[in-house]
């Protein structure tokens, strides 16, 4: 304690506020990144390896006539792309979220300081943005490396790729803070995830499902998200953009609609304790 | 056997390890469907990969070298894998929780029950739902016409094999681990086999080293069993896969007895 | 509570040169102690002295490092089952199964103990009963008060009708209120006649449900004996307590001699043992000092605790 009287910071905009809460989770992170390193770059590698190259070798000697003359793994990498960001972001809105709510109480202690909900919403969406641009940056590096993709535009792929992932995160996000514990997540993991990791178009097209089933992927944000990652690495975006503004238009309505709520239950939650 | 001191399961634990698998049942009667979710997940993959994937495949070698579609080829290996899949997560993830974080186990300490009764009885509970969800997988294989012999029934010791050996390796690989970040190593090892292992397409497209590397781990000589079994395409290698796994379950165990009085009576 | 108790007078714990190592670090420090049936029996002393170990040995659930240790007779060593059947554990930090029910809970641990199920449930709804949990029987365990929890612990730790209970600093952490009603239930059980060990840090605690007790410090027992015993024998009948504004008191050196029997300065007052503190007080007054406050009060434990190991408990 010094005799000098504090300089106090004045009334901050909520970009501002926000970014103490992203700059926190930030920090939390500088400790951890190592362990993730093997997860961004090794498991696109063996993801594209085993199932791009491996399994696609007997599917590119088949004749047929849904793939039109892409290689399975061209095929593949946009939808292994975009699925794994939205399985990052689907952790990160869960556990994380929870623990600091929940279990070390960190998002309380900010909403003792003059931070509020609305700031602890943000600053963690805005977090998860840098954290899935960073996977998906590096997922995309492999996927030239590999030579499994056909146009640059791969570079706007991974924008993309986030805005799905985020299409998880922030209404998952809102879920997350009406729990106490984390029962519910392993069963959103399997039950939601897992299926649309399984038939949004990610490892065949959805013309493969039988005719019923393919309007429920539809529902699927992940489908939307696949559609327009698909068309910008095989450089056929310019064939239906409107279709491909409109799938943009479903992920973005979900992201704001998911942070409009994710800020409702935060602060809600840092209310009742 | 003696002579290597390889601990007997039942003389290692006693009977009062049931009650380990009656506070399991307690938990999930209040989230069955957590349960069931295991059930599931095998379903979705064979749906997935089987059905859809498969229409893209079209038919590849089974064993013995003969043509067979796709569905056929996988669906076995996806309950392989789904059976090592389920007793990694139980024996590591878990089972460190339970160890170091959740008192569940320092509680159950203070009363007649010993860690080997725990460990065999956390072990056996494992065990008891693969079981069910393999039941269920078979049943499944039934209704979409993917039997082609009576022998698919010995899929069930098959898969119960599988989990015993990865399920009790997995234990012996959690008791040296000190921090969360030491499952990365597992991640490291699993990922690997699961997508390697012939599980998703046949080996016979790669460099002869690969293979013979491919052909050292346990889950292939897993995925084989299965497959064989649930073809009926029957030879004497299936003695070398059943050995193979037994003892890898059997040498894992001895590491785990050796090493969980250490650990849980500090 | 139990039938088979114990004949005669051969203690139900007997600990010699008892002695509990982490590697190079010795956290019990070859300890003697006898606990006799039906006695309520304390380790009194501030966090890392050797209590928690001590408790852990004694349950069977922390191999001894050195020394000899008998509990109910038997040696924990080949024994640990047996004794471990007949023991009551309220560990430090609740180990509830937080997956389970209030009442499940309870069957559960009953059922640990190889009781049927039948008996577990009615032993569950009178235990519920004694601790005035009842109502509370079909809930989660999680949202809780710590309280409630600690006296579920406590219930859960007489299923199996125990000889010997082991309570690990039953009410640290709770407000006075959850602490007077867990004191009470203890107390009840102690009338019935079931052998309490606990360990505190706190005196009052120590004073209110301990026959006897031994002071523990540093790995080592430094004293034993009733609370009364132990306070006449190391500190007087009374303690006067001054404070003065803050920096007044160093500047004060030597001007305390001689009042009382005995002198202790503490960061924030000063100390005066002595049989009549209304005397000391005037003593004081007459030598001309000044504290902003002065306080006479009856000695107690942490006086005893202060002059044998020159700490005070709670750090």
């Amino acid at each position: 304690m010094t005799a000098a009287a504090m300089t106090r910071p004045t009334q901050a905009s909520p970009w501002a506020t926000a970014g103490r809460v992203f700059e926190h989770r930030a920090r939390q992170y500088r400790r951890l990144y190592r362990a993730s390193l093997f997860g961004s770059f090794g498991i696109p590698a063996l993801f594209l390896t085993a199932m791009g190259f491996g399994l696609g070798t007997y599917v590119d000697r088949t004749p047929d006539t849904v793939l039109a003359g892409v290689s399975y793994v061209q095929f593949l990498a946009p939808g292994l792309l975009a699925a794994s960001l939205m399985q990052t972001a689907s952790f990160e809105a869960t556990y994380p979220i929870l623990g600091g709510l929940q279990w070390n109480r960190i998002f309380h202690a900010m909403a003792a300081t003059p931070l509020e909900g609305r700031d602890v919403a943000l600053g963690n969406i805005a977090w998860i943005t840098l954290r899935l641009t960073l996977v998906g940056t590096i997922f995309a590096a492999v996927i030239v490396a590999f030579g499994a993709t056909r146009s640059w535009l791969i570079v706007f792929a991974v924008p993309v790729a986030v805005l799905t992932g985020l299409a998880f995160a922030t209404p998952i996000m809102a879920f997350t803070a009406t729990q106490r514990t984390p029962d519910k997540f392993a069963q959103i993991f399997r039950f939601g995830l897992t299926p649309l990791f399984l038939f949004s178009g990610t490892f065949f097209p959805i013309e493969s499902l039988p005719t019923f089933l393919q309007p429920v992927a539809w529902l699927s944000p992940l489908w939307h998200g696949v559609a327009v990652v698909r068309a910008l690495m095989l450089g056929t975006i310019g064939d239906q953009p409107l279709l491909a503004a409109v799938h943009i238009l479903v992920l973005l309505a979900i992201t704001f609609g998911g942070a409009l709520l994710a800020i409702r239950t935060i602060r809600e939650r840092l209310k009742r304790g | 056997m003696t002579a290597l001191r390889i601990t007997p399961l039942f003389a290692f634990g006693s009977r009062r390890s049931l009650h380990m698998i009656e506070r399991n049942l307690l938990v999930y009667r209040h989230g069955w469907l957590m349960l069931l979710s295991g059930f599931f997940e095998p379903l979705f993959y064979l749906l997935s990969i089987g059905f859809g994937l498969g229409k893209l495949v079209g038919d590849v070698n089974g064993p013995g070298g003969q043509l067979i579609s796709y569905t056929l080829f996988v669906a076995p290996a996806l309950l392989a894998a789904s059976s090592m899949n389920g007793a990694i997560s139980e024996s590591t993830f878990n089972f460190f929780f339970k160890l170091n974080y959740d008192k569940t186990f320092a509680s159950i300490l203070t009363t007649p029950m010993s860690p080997a009764d725990i460990a065999l009885g956390e072990l056996g509970w494992a065990l008891m739902r693969g079981a069910l969800y393999t039941v269920g997988f078979i049943a499944v294989m039934f209704v979409l016409g993917l039997v082609r012999s009576p022998l698919i029934f010995l899929t069930l010791p098959g898969a119960l094999l599988i989990g015993f050996a990865f399920a009790a390796v997995g234990m012996a690989a959690t008791s040296f681990m000190r921090s969360w970040q030491d499952f990365d190593l597992i991640q490291l090892v699993i990922l690997p086999m699961f997508l390697f292992s012939g599980t998703f397409f046949p080996l016979d497209a790669m460099p002869d080293a690969v293979r013979l590397l491919i052909q050292l781990t346990p889950l292939y000589h897993g995925v084989e069993l299965l497959r064989e079994l649930s073809l009926g395409v029957v030879g004497p290698d299936i003695l070398v896969h059943v050995g193979y796994l037994a003892a890898m379950g059997l040498l894992g165990f001895t590491v785990v007895a050796g090493r969980l009085d250490k650990l849980l009576l500090k | 509570m139990s039938e088979q108790r114990v004949a005669g007078t051969a203690p139900l714990i007997q600990a010699r040169g008892l002695t509990k190592r982490f590697g190079t670090f010795t956290a019990v420090d070859a300890v003697d102690f006898d606990v006799q049936p039906g006695e309520a029996f304390g380790f009194l002393g501030p966090n890392g002295a050797g209590k928690t170990s001590t408790m852990r040995m004694i349950g069977c659930t922390s191999p001894i490092s050195d020394g000899t240790l008998l509990v109910l007779g038997m040696d924990p060593r080949t024994e640990g089952a047996k004794i471990r059947g007949r023991l009551g554990v309220v560990p430090q930090q609740d180990t509830l199964d937080n997956e389970l029910t209030v009442r499940e809970n309870l069957i559960i641990y009953g059922r640990y103990f190889g009781f049927s199920r039948p008996e577990c449930a009615r032993r569950a709804d009178e235990l519920l009963e004694f601790v005035q949990l009842t109502d509370r029987g079909k809930d989660l365990v999680e949202p809780l008060s710590g309280g409630m929890k600690r006296r579920l612990t406590i219930a859960r730790s007489l299923i199996n009708e125990p000889d010997l209970m082991l309570l690990d600093e039953p009410t640290t952490g709770l407000d006075p209120q959850a602490r007077h009603l867990v004191w009470d239930r203890l107390y009840r059980l102690k009338q019935r006649g079931v052998t309490l060990v606990l360990t505190t840090h706190y005196m009052d605690e120590a004073e209110q449900l301990c026959d006897r007790l031994v002071v523990m410090d540093k790995a080592k027992i430094v004293a034993e004996g009733s609370p009364r015993q132990l306070i006449e024998r190391y500190s007087t009948r009374e303690v006067a307590e001054f404070r003065f504004p803050a920096g007044v008191q160093e500047t004060l050196d030597g001007q305390f001699e001689g009042l009382g029997s005995r002198i202790e300065k503490l960061p924030d007052r000063v100390l005066a043992y002595a049989d009549d503190g209304e005397a000391v007080v005037i003593a004081a007054r007459e030598r001309g000092l000044h504290p902003e406050t002065v306080l006479v009060r009856r000695s107690t434990l942490e006086d005893v605790f202060l002059r044998l190991t020159g700490r005070s408990l709670i750090e």
